[in-house]
């Protein structure tokens, strides 16, 4: 009778793989037991946790009614704005990054850029541009477009990598300019995806123009910091559950956009 | 007339795929490039158009050296040369009809093709290409819609849309039934006689081959070895360019001949 088993490719000796488990666990183990938990302060903390369940059931849309719309809908303008503007500088980024069709110093330039945008979090680039140009929306709409430059920069770039060659082939065979190119071989294969990327885009802004919000940077998120700072949990219950449902619209009406253009 | 002197061609520094191919096209002459996978056929026709670029030798289309040019005088001459892709390469999600009219794209500003503003002449014509080829009722579909033989169709209208003075043709049956390739073949054909257009055909299908050229070149390893009529290729000749085989079920016989020319 003969006998299979698969053999492993990793680390082949099985004393081996069993020290490295044993080290594993120890350093879980050790690792969870030097984080430092204040069961006091917990327990303390948690009747204030209550209090913003309680505020988050029994939302108050009213006390700061005037606050919450400005809020909303300076957050919505940043949206909007910083969402069109980032996806018109990303097309031309998303494809100088593309290996496929870009000159090597091009290709290394929007690279790098979008390397740099992606490497840095929404907040640190709101917390520099709102030392930069103050508090409000403005530091708000451009930390939003960069943050976008460099997302739909790179999905850009890869999907425009991985186009069936061929069709770009063809068209380059009747003799047609780079731009003609781009526009009629590249264009028609990535165009479905880079509309459903930028709505997903669309979504993520408006979530990130609430936290941006907290340092500054304008928008619903200010309104919600302000709310939490004076102890009003039910109003900041009630922006809450508006940033909720206005993602969860977001969600449904790109999804249904999505289903559209594929 | 294509003339093509001491073609070579390597990939970096990889063996040599093309050592020093010349032969010439006479105009309306209709020639069969055969030979084993590997053997230089794509990147012989795509030496012609500069797809890739050749490295040394030259490569002349009437009275334009075409492997001297720079990147944008090689737009200009494209555009004489028309091109059949094994997979259709049609874009899929145009309609049959903007396919087609890609054809024109070296003739147009960006501004024209953008705004899809063509030449009435160019839209006139393109509906009379779909015609010829049979897929005038097609002009509106996706590309994707179509079967394997209409895209293959679709690929011919969009090379006569070029206006072209001479056809690459790469594998245009590799993925396509028996009774569509001959059908396929058949057209591109009476399109060269029509047009007295000159054409290379790279094709593995030998019998289909024979059937329908008017003249075969045999590569192998990157040299040409055999170079004349159809009827001079015996099974001596294929095992030069294949390798040893029994090769009498691949010879068409007098029956099969009569067949596909009376259908």
């Amino acid at each position: 009778m003969r006998t299979w088993q698969r053999p492993h490719y990793l680390v082949p000796d099985k004393r081996w793989r069993i020290a490295l488990w044993i080290v594993f666990a120890l350093y879980l183990v050790i690792g969870i037991s030097s984080v430092e938990v204040n069961w006091q302060r917990a327990y303390e903390g948690l009747e204030r946790g209550m209090r913003f369940m309680e505020g988050f059931v029994n939302p108050n849309f009213s006390r700061r009614a005037a606050d919450i719309y400005s809020g909303i809908l300076e957050s919505l303008t940043m949206t909007v704005t910083s969402t069109v503007v980032g996806i018109l500088l990303s097309i031309p980024f998303g494809m100088g990054a593309a290996r496929n069709i870009s000159p090597k110093p091009i290709y290394l330039f929007c690279r790098s850029f979008i390397a740099v945008s992606r490497s840095m979090q929404e907040v640190i680039v709101a917390i520099f541009l709102v030392a930069l140009f103050g508090f409000g929306a403005f530091a708000g709409f451009l930390t939003l477009t960069y943050a976008t430059i460099g997302f739909l920069g790179k999905l850009l770039a890869e999907e425009i990598e991985e186009i069936d060659n061929k069709q770009l082939e063809a068209i380059s065979s009747t003799g047609a300019s780079w731009l003609q190119r781009v526009h009629i071989a590249i264009w028609p294969q990535v165009m479905p995806r880079m509309i459903g990327l930028s709505f997903y885009r669309f979504d993520i802004n408006f979530r990130e123009s609430a936290v941006i919000g907290i340092v500054g940077a304008g928008g619903i998120g200010a309104t919600l910091n302000t709310s939490i700072d004076r102890y009003e949990y039910d109003s900041a219950g009630a922006i809450l559950i508006l940033i909720i449902l206005i993602v969860l619209a977001c969600e449904y009406f790109s999804g249904w956009i999505r289903k559209w253009v594929s | 007339m294509l003339k093509i002197e001491h073609l070579k061609k390597r990939y970096k520094t990889g063996p040599w795929v093309l050592k020093d191919i010349s032969f010439e096209v006479p105009d309306g002459e209709i020639v069969g490039l055969i030979g084993p996978s590997g053997a230089g056929k794509s990147s012989l026709i795509r030496c012609v158009n500069r797809l890739i670029d050749p490295t040394d030798g030259n490569i002349q289309l009437d009275d334009v050296n075409l492997s001297s040019l720079s990147a944008g005088k090689i737009r200009e001459q494209r555009r004489h040369i028309g091109m059949i892709f094994q997979e259709y390469a049609l874009v899929e999600r145009l309609s049959v009809m903007e396919n087609v009219l890609s054809g024109r794209l070296g003739y147009l500003p960006f501004w024209r093709s953008f705004l899809r503003r063509y030449p009435e002449q160019d839209i006139d014509n393109a509906f009379e290409y779909l015609e010829r080829v049979g897929l005038i009722d097609h002009a509106n579909k996706r590309a994707d819609e179509l079967s394997g033989g209409q895209r293959q169709r679709v690929g011919i209208a969009r090379a006569l849309a070029q206006d072209p003075r001479l056809l690459l043709v790469d594998e245009p049956t590799a993925s396509l039934d028996p009774k569509t390739s001959r059908q396929i073949m058949r057209l591109i054909q009476s399109i060269c006689r029509e047009k007295s257009l000159s054409a290379i055909i790279n094709i593995h299908d030998v019998p289909l081959a024979m059937q329908f050229v008017d003249r075969i070149i045999g590569l192998q390893g990157g040299e040409i070895v055999f170079d004349g009529k159809p009827e001079a290729l015996t099974e001596d000749v294929l095992t030069r360019i294949y390798g040893d085989e029994d090769w009498t079920s691949v010879k068409p016989d007098e029956d099969d001949l009569e067949n596909g020319e009376a259908a």
